[in-house]
């Protein structure tokens, strides 16, 4: 029977959660790292036991960990945990450099600001080599590794795509979505608050902002700009990679054009303020979000959790609620802390800031909680196992 | 022989003792412990300093014999006492809430 588990990032740690195909009874596994920022967790497509995890601290920085045996040990990459033997390069696996000359991006008060690296928000292995892995990080730029986490390297022409127009919002300038074409190897999209989507056609060599049609008008009264928006989340479905679903600050998106035009279909959702967006594993057009109140309250309407499904690709919303409170909460779901199982009928998972581990496995219809009492957790990642 | 103690989060990460127990090359300044403390613990490399900068990180402070060493430039000889092993040399995350 396939068996599914669960990556959970934290702000003191990690977790892993796993359950049989029922995805009824789950065992709790961690802290890993406990103490420490979790920002994100994420396993290999091509080796399922190669897991990568993005761990920090605002005292001590960055540290890259990975796993090769599904979570149970964890290492820096680097073999760092034994001195190493004359001619042994030193490690870095968690160094981080802009490539050539740091150039400089907006500060909040219109002047320049040296790009500072602060920390990896998310890692995206590659769909075809378990060693190579993608992270974006804060201040946003795309890195990658090729050589299991040994050491890193920026594609820097992703920066030069208008970077030295992008600002931070109160929430930093993060690279927080990096969507990998499964049928075109030369093609990402990377999202990034507050910038905006880029894609690539070539590997990384070049990019070009795609936020054509998108609206902020409170931010943005110049709906020409071509970099600005607050983009929280971008998805796809590996079987239509031209189609991508945006959650923006305010207001849910599509394309169908693989980013070159935009247009709303927040439809009929109760506030189409947000930060996860996320496709069902069999159905393209059939997708979720978690609306909260608005930019300024960060939790549910009415203090009930809701999850919304449009089974029409948006524009038309159904409340999920089944199984979640209803009442007297108000916790917030981070933009990477929403997961979709592959299983048949797929399973959907979310984790909140007040520690709670949401899923379904009827597609959204039906909700248990996994586990209540986490730290506020930040990403949510699953892996469908055989 | 420098003995140096380190903080809760970086003893795991090392998964060492909270004291260990270095040996420096040279004159022993602030730069030169550090920089053996990350040969004999390489997982260290990148949290105590820049990697690229070799800069104190922010929220990272330096104490010994009762002096705060945090700002002092990193060729700063060690006091004797740590020097001779008496005293340790101080590695401590910055107080913050939460």
């Amino acid at each position: 029977m396939s068996r599914a588990r669960l990556l959970v990032g934290t702000r003191k740690g990690a977790f892993i959660l796993t359950s049989d195909g029922t995805r009824k009874a789950w065992q709790i596994n961690g802290p890993y790292f406990g103490g420490w920022e979790v920002y994100h967790l994420k396993g290999s497509p091509v080796d399922p036991n190669r897991l990568y995890a993005s761990q920090s601290s605002g005292w001590f920085g960055q540290i890259i960990q990975r796993s090769d045996d599904g979570g149970k040990n964890w290492a820096p990459p680097d073999g760092r945990q034994t001195p190493p033997s004359a001619g042994m390069p030193k490690p870095e696996s968690n160094k981080f450099v802009y490539e050539g000359e740091v150039g400089a991006h907006l500060w909040y008060d219109g002047t320049l600001r040296p790009w500072e690296f602060k920390r990896v928000w998310h890692l995206e292995p590659s769909l075809t080599d378990p060693d190579m892995v993608y992270a974006g990080i804060e201040d946003a730029a795309l890195f990658r590794t090729t050589d299991g986490g040994l050491t890193w390297q920026e594609l820097p022409a992703l920066r030069g795509a208008k970077g030295h127009l992008w600002q931070p919002g109160a929430g930093g300038m993060g690279l927080h979505t990096i969507l990998l074409d499964p049928g075109n190897a030369r093609r990402i999209f990377v999202a990034i608050s507050a910038a905006g989507v880029f894609r690539t056609d070539d590997g990384g060599k070049t990019w070009r902002p795609m936020n054509r049609g998108l609206k902020s008008a409170n931010e943005l009264p110049d709906p020409s700009v071509e970099v600005g928006h607050c983009v929280h989340r971008i998805a796809m479905h590996s079987s239509r990679p031209n189609v991508l679903f945006m959650q923006k600050h305010w207001d849910v998106n599509r394309s169908d054009d693989a980013g070159e035009s935009w247009h709303e279909v927040s439809g009929n959702l109760p506030t189409d303020f947000g930060f996860p967006i996320e496709v069902h594993a069999h159905e393209p057009e059939t997708i979720y979000v978690v609306p909260i109140k608005s930019d300024s309250e960060h939790y549910p309407p009415d203090g009930k959790l809701r999850v919304y499904r449009s089974r029409t690709g948006g524009n038309e919303w159904e409340a999920l609620s089944n199984g979640l409170p209803q009442r007297d909460c108000f916790v917030n779901v981070l933009r990477d802390s929403m997961a979709i199982d592959s299983l048949d009928p797929c399973g959907v998972y979310f984790g909140t800031t007040g520690g709670q581990v949401y899923a379904s496995s009827d597609s959204g219809d039906h909700w248990m909680s996994i586990v209540r009492d986490l730290p506020a957790v930040l990403s949510v990642e699953v892996q469908t196992l055989a | 022989m420098i003995r140096v103690v380190l903080p809760f989060h970086l003893q795991t990460l090392a998964h060492v003792e909270p004291e260990v127990i270095i040996e420096v090359e040279g004159r022993p300044t602030l730069r030169s412990a550090l920089d053996a403390l990350e040969v004999c613990y390489p997982v260290l490399a990148g949290t105590i300093r820049d990697h690229v900068t070799h800069k104190r990180r922010p929220f990272v402070r330096f104490y010994a014999c009762q002096r705060d060493l945090s700002n002092e430039p990193p060729d700063t000889d060690l006091p004797e006492a740590v020097v001779l092993g008496k005293e340790p040399l101080l590695v401590i995350g910055a107080i913050a809430g939460g």
